[in-house]
């Protein structure tokens, strides 16, 4: 069971409060883009042991979209912040480099 | 016409605590910059009440206004005043980006009262329902077994809960058996 704060509202609440909706940073390739591209977005996702990144929405409460950094090994929640942040907070990498030094997630680190 | 009900009908249990269908009541939806000067003053003209802050809930004759989410508020008012309310919102709040609704049919509005009122939704929602924790004027968002619900507590210890009125049965059967005397939990007492 994960506990997750929700930067919109401030709610922290369990996790069948909110709902996972899938991985978090991706740069969408949509019409227009090469077969390569697109193929990469829409299937070759993240799966990692470790830290991950995922968008989460709050939907049994203010509705609003966000971003969850957890650890897939140990449940741990690192942090959430709000759904407009192109890459990882300072504060977010800082704390998962306390638990898992030399950490990688896509072009993060 | 034919006459408007509520989806309950003013349907009523009595238990370790008291439930009850709180009859029509006139909601309204609003959406908009809930820092605005304009959005303030319009909720003050239509409802006589201020803009709550975050995760409150203001009340007032007749009257609430509850914090909905970082955009929306929903209002309330006397069912036969919903139109007239709408109309001063879109008054005031002319030129701006806004919405209001009327959603009076679409919501359950029902009340929670008694000594065992906290603990009748402990039960059903993931919320930390302790006096400590839980106080007056708060206003809470959450999930209700399998639907979604929110609501507030008043001074007097009740509680006040709108729901989708689409699982109004659903709401009130699992508060009826939540509430059922033999299911004490007495963890605040």
């Amino acid at each position: 069971m994960l506990i997750l704060t929700c930067p919109c509202c401030g709610v922290t609440g369990e996790e069948t409060e909110f709902h996972q909706g899938g991985e978090a940073h991706l740069k969408r390739f949509g019409p227009g883009s090469s077969d390569d591209d697109f193929h990469t977005y829409m299937f070759a996702k993240e799966n990692p042991k470790g830290a991950h990144f995922e968008r989460w929405r709050h939907n049994n409460g203010c509705g609003k979209w966000f971003i969850a950094a957890r650890d897939t090994v140990t449940l741990e929640v690192y942090g959430t912040y709000p759904a407009q942040t192109h890459e990882p907070p300072q504060h977010i990498r800082d704390a998962i480099t306390a638990r898992r030094p030399g950490w990688t997630w896509r072009e993060f680190a | 016409m034919s006459d408007a009900v509520t989806a309950l009908n003013g349907a009523r249990y009595e238990g370790f605590a008291t439930i009850e269908d709180q009859g029509l009541t006139g909601m309204i939806t609003l959406r908009g910059d809930l820092a605005s000067k304009e959005v303030k003053a319009a909720v003050k003209s239509a409802i006589g009440l201020a803009v709550p802050a975050q995760r409150q809930a203001l009340t007032g004759d007749g009257a609430a206004a509850l914090w909905m989410s970082p955009d929306e508020l929903l209002l309330m008012c006397p069912y036969d005043k919903v139109g007239d309310t709408i109309a001063a919102l879109e008054q005031a709040l002319k030129g701006q980006h806004f919405l209001a609704v009327n959603v009076s049919d679409a919501r359950c509005f029902m009340r929670i009262s008694g000594r065992g009122a906290r603990e009748v939704l402990a039960k059903v929602c993931p919320v930390d329902l302790s006096p400590d924790a839980f106080t007056p004027g708060m206003f809470r968002r959450t999930r209700m077994a399998q639907v979604p619900a929110a609501f507030w507590l008043d001074e007097a210890g009740a509680f006040h809960l709108v729901c989708f009125r689409s699982v109004a049965d659903y709401a009130f059967d699992l508060l009826k058996a939540s509430a059922r005397p033999g299911g004490e939990v007495g963890l605040y007492a």
